[in-house]
């Protein structure tokens, strides 16, 4: 195994390429894979993809910046990403992402160990705003009270 | 004695206000008292205020128990729930639910009524009727029902579909794609969603059956990835479909060939204008593509390309099955058909409403709706997504047609109606639609890239109070700017919520108003 110092597994990303027949098209499946896999892209990553899929180092960097996905840093060991779109303002979004704010002590697109803070535009659940999502789960009609509850809940699944 | 069949939907909104909790509570408390049910996972029926919506089947007839959480389990038991017994919940045979009854449900026929991974279960409700009846009449007959039928892309442009798949079968090439755009990234939308998990097949089958019309073997469907329980109900929904012969080599001996990949999106709103996806299908940045050349012509990979929304493919199956002339007697004008409406934001009784054409926007929202979640009056109402106008509540009773919206300035887009109440201010969405444009530009045009940024910087001098006439002169010329030589619809039409807010709501600007969604 190729672990390098920095705990970076090239075994595990080539398998996930290859899983994909290394074929360049498709670099944003392999990305969602690679961040499933470890959490965030690394360089060491961004500099393997290119080798292996025989892109520029560029090509996957320009990928990798332009979705909202694909994070660069580790995330928090939650990830509470709050709508901000229209309807879910109607329902009072924004009162609901300060009271987030100041509960968990994170600005929008600030993470601490615990937890990532993040905005999203819409998840789809907009007759039952409003809407927020925790590590992959959607919920809705989220009040402040229900928020805490939510929270709370995410701590105890540890 | 047949095992009692309880529904409980396995649909994002359902569950995300606790359908999972109820089903496991249904299934914990059935085997403590040794009942035998047959627990079902159906799609939504679209009532999501009634979420989670639970029925029991007896006697055939269906029993819907509305808002059900895992702390009504016993009670519900104690009640005689299974046998339809009367329960606070209780809101009687789901036939009977005035919502769903006085809906036009052709799209939506299915969702709800059956269970959504079941080969089945679809089967048993005309599942595959289109696409077997395609493979009795021809490629050419199908085009002409669909042209016939008058329908138009779901998705928010109104292309006419037949004029589309008549262009890339008339392309000559050896490889073509069935592009399906499920990247419903417009607030207030959630239709494709719910058809995708409530009814995967009918897409499945939409797409087959653009694929024999047109003469593609290869489909994909770019999903977004916000939509992670879609993303696995359609994943099962493919295997189903491959399992029993319905995708893959020689369908059901028809000697045609068709195959589909799920794509997932990675978050960027831009990719669901058509080129940015076709892009992002590639494995690049989803920046829009010049046109012409048209997908039709030169798409996916360079090949002649179907990209339709989901709604549109879904409409399909029933269009070839009962005929084109059948589904053009529905609506009005140039707006034939049915469109799923959703209703969202502050809203009542908030859900999926599929009507013909022509409906006004009061009936939806106040007859369907029953007004705001909050009792307040509306003060506005945006429609489209946040490319839409917002339209003012005088203007309600504006039917809902593509060319009626046009022509107030608005427009219809994948259907979304957002309410707003009379708390809100108005000001802040103008300037939130500036924001979402700078945000999600793909940067490849200035007006959109650059525009978006100095719309914001603009309002929020207005609503600062500095040189507020001189402000709203440069807003408007910037819009001017933005909507004559953007690339797309992203720079092109953000435009619309801005001065639709700067001519009926100028006074939100004014500081002294600055309102309680701050």
């Amino acid at each position: 195994m190729s672990m390098t110092g920095n705990g970076y597994d090239a075994d595990a990303a080539s398998e996930i390429i290859s899983s994909f027949s290394a074929r360049p098209e498709m670099l944003v499946q392999i990305l969602h894979r690679i961040v499933e896999h470890f959490g965030y892209i690394s360089d060491d990553a961004i500099r393997q993809l290119a080798t292996e899929l025989n892109l520029s180092r560029a090509d996957v960097h320009g990928v990798v910046s332009y979705y909202h996905d694909f994070r660069t840093e580790p995330a928090g060991k939650h990830v509470v990403r709050i709508c901000q779109a229209e309807a879910c303002q109607a329902m009072g979004s924004r009162e609901l992402t300060a009271h987030a704010e100041s509960t968990l002590g994170v600005g929008l697109h600030q993470t601490t160990d615990d937890v990532t803070l993040e905005p999203v535009y819409c998840l789809g659940n907009c007759a039952c705003s409003p809407a927020v999502m925790i590590d992959g789960h959607t919920f809705g009609r989220v009040d402040a009270t229900r928020f805490d509850e939510l929270v709370s809940n995410m701590g105890a699944k540890d | 004695m047949a095992r009692t069949k309880v529904f409980v939907p396995r649909e994002t909104t359902a569950v995300s206000v606790g359908a999972d909790d109820v089903a496991i509570a249904i299934a914990r408390k059935s085997k403590e008292i040794g009942g035998d049910i047959e627990l079902i996972r159906n799609g939504s029926w679209g009532a999501s205020w009634l979420e989670p919506l639970v029925e029991v089947d007896v006697d055939g007839q269906r029993i819907a128990y509305g808002n059900v959480t895992p702390a009504d389990i016993d009670s519900l038991f104690d009640s005689n729930f299974l046998g339809g017994g009367e329960h606070d919940r209780r809101l009687g045979p789901i036939q009977e639910i005035e919502y769903l009854i006085t809906q036009d449900r052709w799209t939506f026929f299915r969702v709800g009524l059956i269970e959504a991974l079941s080969i089945e279960s679809y089967t048993a409700h005309q599942g595959f009727k289109g696409l077997q009846k395609a493979f009795e009449i021809g490629s050419d007959a199908v085009l002409d029902a669909v042209h016939e039928s008058g329908l138009r892309g779901r998705g928010g442009a109104g292309f006419p579909t037949g004029i589309k798949w008549r262009t890339v079968a008339a392309t000559q090439a050896e490889q073509k794609y069935i592009a399906c755009n499920a990247d419903e990234g417009d607030s207030g939308t959630f239709s494709d969603r719910m058809l995708m998990e409530g009814d995967p097949m009918c897409l499945i089958e939409g797409m087959i059956i653009a694929g024999y019309a047109v003469g593609a073997s290869k489909g994909y469907i770019y999903l977004r990835s916000e939509y992670p329980l879609t993303h696995m109900i359609l994943l099962k929904a493919i295997d189903l479909a491959r399992d029993a012969g319905w995708l893959g080599e020689d369908i059901q001996g028809s000697g045609f060939a068709f195959d589909i990949d799920v794509h997932l999106g990675a978050g960027s709103y831009v990719c669901g204008e058509e080129t940015a996806m076709l892009e992002s299908l590639e494995g690049k940045k989803g920046i829009v593509r010049y046109k012409p050349p048209l997908p039709a012509i030169e798409g996916l990979f360079g090949k002649p390309t179907v990209v339709n929304n989901v709604i549109t493919l879904a409409s399909v199956p029933n269009i070839v099955n009962l005929g084109g002339e059948r589904y053009a007697g529905y609506g009005v004008d140039r707006s034939r058909g049915t469109l799923a409406f959703q209703l969202a934001g502050n809203i009542k009784r908030g859900g999926v409403v599929e009507k013909a054409f022509g409906i006004t926007l009061r009936e939806l929202i106040e007859d369907y709706g029953g007004g705001t979640a909050s009792g307040r009056p509306i003060k506005a109402v945006q429609v489209g997504g946040p490319l839409g106008a917002y339209i003012p509540a005088e203007q309600l009773d504006t039917p809902l047609d593509y060319e009626a919206f046009i022509e107030i300035g608005a427009m219809l887009g994948h259907g979304g109606i957002v309410v707003f109440d009379d708390r809100t201010n108005l000001a802040q969405m103008a300037r939130f639609a500036m924001e979402f444009c700078a945000i999600e530009s793909c940067g490849k045009c200035t007006p959109c890239r650059i525009g978006s940024t100095r719309g914001v910087e603009v309002i929020d001098r207005m609503i600062e109070g500095e040189n507020r006439e001189e402000n709203y002169d440069l807003l408007v010329e910037l819009c001017d700017t933005m909507e004559d030589a953007s690339l797309c619809a992203m720079g092109g039409m953000t435009p619309y919520p801005v001065r639709s807010i700067l001519k009926y709501f100028a006074e939100d600007f004014a500081s002294e108003t600055r309102g309680a969604n701050e």
